[in-house]
């Protein structure tokens, strides 16, 4: 098992290197070079351009710009924002749990409908309901899912007034951030002062719906399909047959010998849509206002705010492979095969 | 009479059973089982067509802002006339005929960004396969890498260095697709290469070019003609979101992502705006998508299987 773990984490590395040389070289690729993007319009006499140079190391070779980019890294130094002028990792760690929250939701609400859709056509394979069911994943394989957001706001926000239209709680709460999770600081909230904050944890909650639906419809898509084939397969093994021959009932059958079994290859791709989910909420938090990690950077980008973007990237993109890493691993622990294999 | 006719009918089948049938024949026969494809099929002909006419068809220039007709419902619905028959959106252009003009973009660059994709990745796929030792590790450790970034984040990460615009739109989604297509040639090239076939041809003297694109490359086309026509799905997903972003291509320019940027302010009062580009994108999606599928059941039973 270990020297499993040692032969992937020997691929990790080498992938995270790779991953700052492509956003180290990222900053470097831009027209005109980063100082005159600092500056904007304003124009710098050449004295005071080889100063900032200077200063900020960019007179250097570049490989020597890329040992000092690596030992910032490795140092915890993520660099400061060019607007904001505080620490990209600050900001990264006060907007982050708006976005694991909103990609838990998402998970959750992908998970449920999309297993429930999975085993539906499956048990009912070829019938009506199976070609119904399975409609739903093909649609969500197709839908611009920001423009899915902006039909759901305008019918079930704009239209019926179920759900608010943007952002995480009303301004009319005062809510103060203990563990960034909306859900659960308003929770607390209430249960501390009932008074002032009546109705906090279901605003908090109206909020997430939405932007859960719309960032979990491909996950649900690709668990629903996965779900399907994998119980169909399992379906047909003898020892489906023989639970079925010894005269357990069908739900028996279905729920503790065919699902339980035909979860493995599930559970590895409900593991990575990590990634889908990051993708995915750069367009679910720029159609909610949802003030998380995806909208970050694409206000980051659009007021050419290098730092964040280089290393905002380099952020999630480390998280993605991480949680791929991990997922791997626990493949390897429910599934000896892979383990052994070479 | 009735005899005479089942006879030439029964001898007919016994002639087509003894010849085998031709590829194009043989390929429709799979493709047509798959009604769901077919129906894909005919509405992509009716875009594609819309999309080639689109100065004939289109009932107005799809820039032309008709400053007396700003947010007209469209025909079917009060107030909405048969001038405009999707309506027009707040600057007063016909919806309709931007959204045939977007087709045109759409499919351009969709197909552009396939082919960006498809040669190199082809490329680098079969020199992966044939140099397996030091070129082809790394060449597949650059793809892991490009691999784990997600690729709305890459193509959005590549759009903040190129600049916003419609040949770096391209560009941007070309690259984030690279990956699969290497990973799916060397893969399949890497099977053909045991094959005995292969070690004939390089026996009686093929060269490393003959061999790779004559040889291996035409027995690897199914699972790349599938792939790409799926790609070629993404590619319209992936430009639509990048214009929603306000990456993509620029307005005034009639695509149907950006025709979504500014839809948001509309969401009120004036449905067809948001509805009508984003349906348009999903339709169309979901065509090339089935068209995907009749593909991969027509080209290759074994990825039919996997599915």
């Amino acid at each position: 098992m270990l020297s499993f773990i040692f032969r992937r984490l020997g691929l990790l590395i080498p992938t995270f290197f790779g991953i700052t040389l492509l956003t180290f070289g990222l900053i470097r690729m831009i027209p005109g070079d980063p100082v005159e993007v600092m500056v904007g319009e304003r124009t710098l006499d050449p004295q005071m351009h080889a100063d900032a140079m200077h200063r900020l190391g960019l007179d250097k070779p570049l490989y020597a710009q890329y040992i000092d980019y690596i030992s910032n890294l490795l140092h915890g130094n993520l660099g400061e924002s060019l607007v904001t002028k505080s620490s990209v990792w600050g900001e990264f760690k006060t907007l982050f749990p708006a976005t694991l929250e909103l990609a838990l939701a998402a998970m959750l609400f992908a998970v449920v409908f999309g297993l429930l859709a999975g085993v539906t056509a499956a048990i009912k394979r070829g019938s009506i309901l199976d070609h119904g069911v399975m409609g739903i994943p093909l649609t969500g394989f197709s839908m611009p899912i920001f423009w899915w957001g902006l039909i759901l706001i305008m019918f079930f926000s704009v239209k019926l007034g179920w759900t608010p239209v943007s952002g995480r709680l009303d301004l009319a709460y005062d809510i103060t951030p203990r563990t960034g999770f909306m859900l659960i600081d308003t929770w607390l909230a209430e249960a501390a002062d009932p008074a002032a904050n009546a109705g906090a944890f279901k605003d908090a909650l109206m909020h997430l719906i939405l932007p859960a639906i719309v960032l979990g419809t491909i996950p649900l898509a690709v668990i629903a399909r996965m779900t399907r084939s994998s119980m169909l397969e399992v379906l047909r093994e003898d020892y489906v047959r023989t639970a079925r021959a010894k005269g357990l009932s069908p739900a028996r059958v279905i729920f503790v010998h065919t699902l339980r079994n035909a979860l493995i290859p599930v559970l590895t791709v409900i593991g990575l849509q990590v990634g889908t989910l990051m993708g995915g909420a750069v367009l679910t938090e720029t159609i909610f206002s949802w003030p998380g990690i995806g909208k970050w950077l694409i206000d980051a980008i659009s007021r050419r705010d290098y730092p964040v973007v280089q290393n905002g990237i380099l952020i999630v993109a480390t998280l993605v492979i991480v949680t791929n890493f991990i997922v791997d691993i626990l493949y390897g622990v429910a599934n000896p095969r892979i383990r052994h294999a070479k | 009479m009735t005899n005479a006719n089942t006879s030439t009918v029964a001898s007919a089948a016994e002639d087509a059973a003894l010849s085998y049938p031709s590829p194009f024949k043989e390929f429709w026969q799979g493709f047509s089982y798959n009604k769901g494809a077919v129906a894909g099929l005919i509405f992509m002909s009716i875009v594609l067509l819309c999309a080639i006419l689109a100065p004939l068809v289109a009932p107005y220039s799809p820039i032309e802002q008709y400053r007396d007709h700003l947010l007209t419902p469209p025909a079917w619905l009060d107030g909405g006339s048969v001038q405009f028959l999707l309506g027009t959106d707040e600057l007063g252009r016909d919806i309709l005929s931007r959204l045939i003009y977007g087709a045109r973009l759409s499919l351009f660059i969709g197909l552009c960004s396939v082919l960006l994709a498809l040669i190199p990745g082809v490329v680098l796929g079969l020199l992966a396969a044939f140099f397996p030792k030091v070129l082809g590790g790394v060449i597949m450790r650059v793809m892991d890498i490009m691999m784990a970034l997600p690729s709305l984040l890459l193509a959005v990460a590549i759009m903040a260095i190129l600049g916003p615009g419609l040949m770096n739109a391209m560009i941007a989604i070309a690259t984030v697709s690279l990956p699969a297509y290497v990973r799916l040639t060397r893969a399949s090239a890497m099977t053909e290469l045991n094959r005995d076939y292969v070690t004939a041809s390089r026996v009686s003297g093929a060269g490393l070019f003959r061999l790779m694109f004559n040889t291996v490359l035409p027995n690897c086309m199914a699972p790349l003609i599938v792939h790409a026509t799926m790609s070629f799905s993404s590619a319209i997903l992936e430009i639509a979101a990048l214009g929603f972003l306000g990456l993509g291509v620029q307005p005034p320019t009639p695509e149907w992502g950006t025709m979504l940027a500014s839809a948001r302010d509309y969401i009120e009062r004036a449905w067809w705006v948001v509805s009508l580009p984003g349906l348009t994108i999903l339709l169309s999606v979901l065509a090339i998508n089935l068209m995907g599928d009749g593909l991969r059941d027509a080209l290759d039973p074994k990825l039919k299987r996997a599915a």
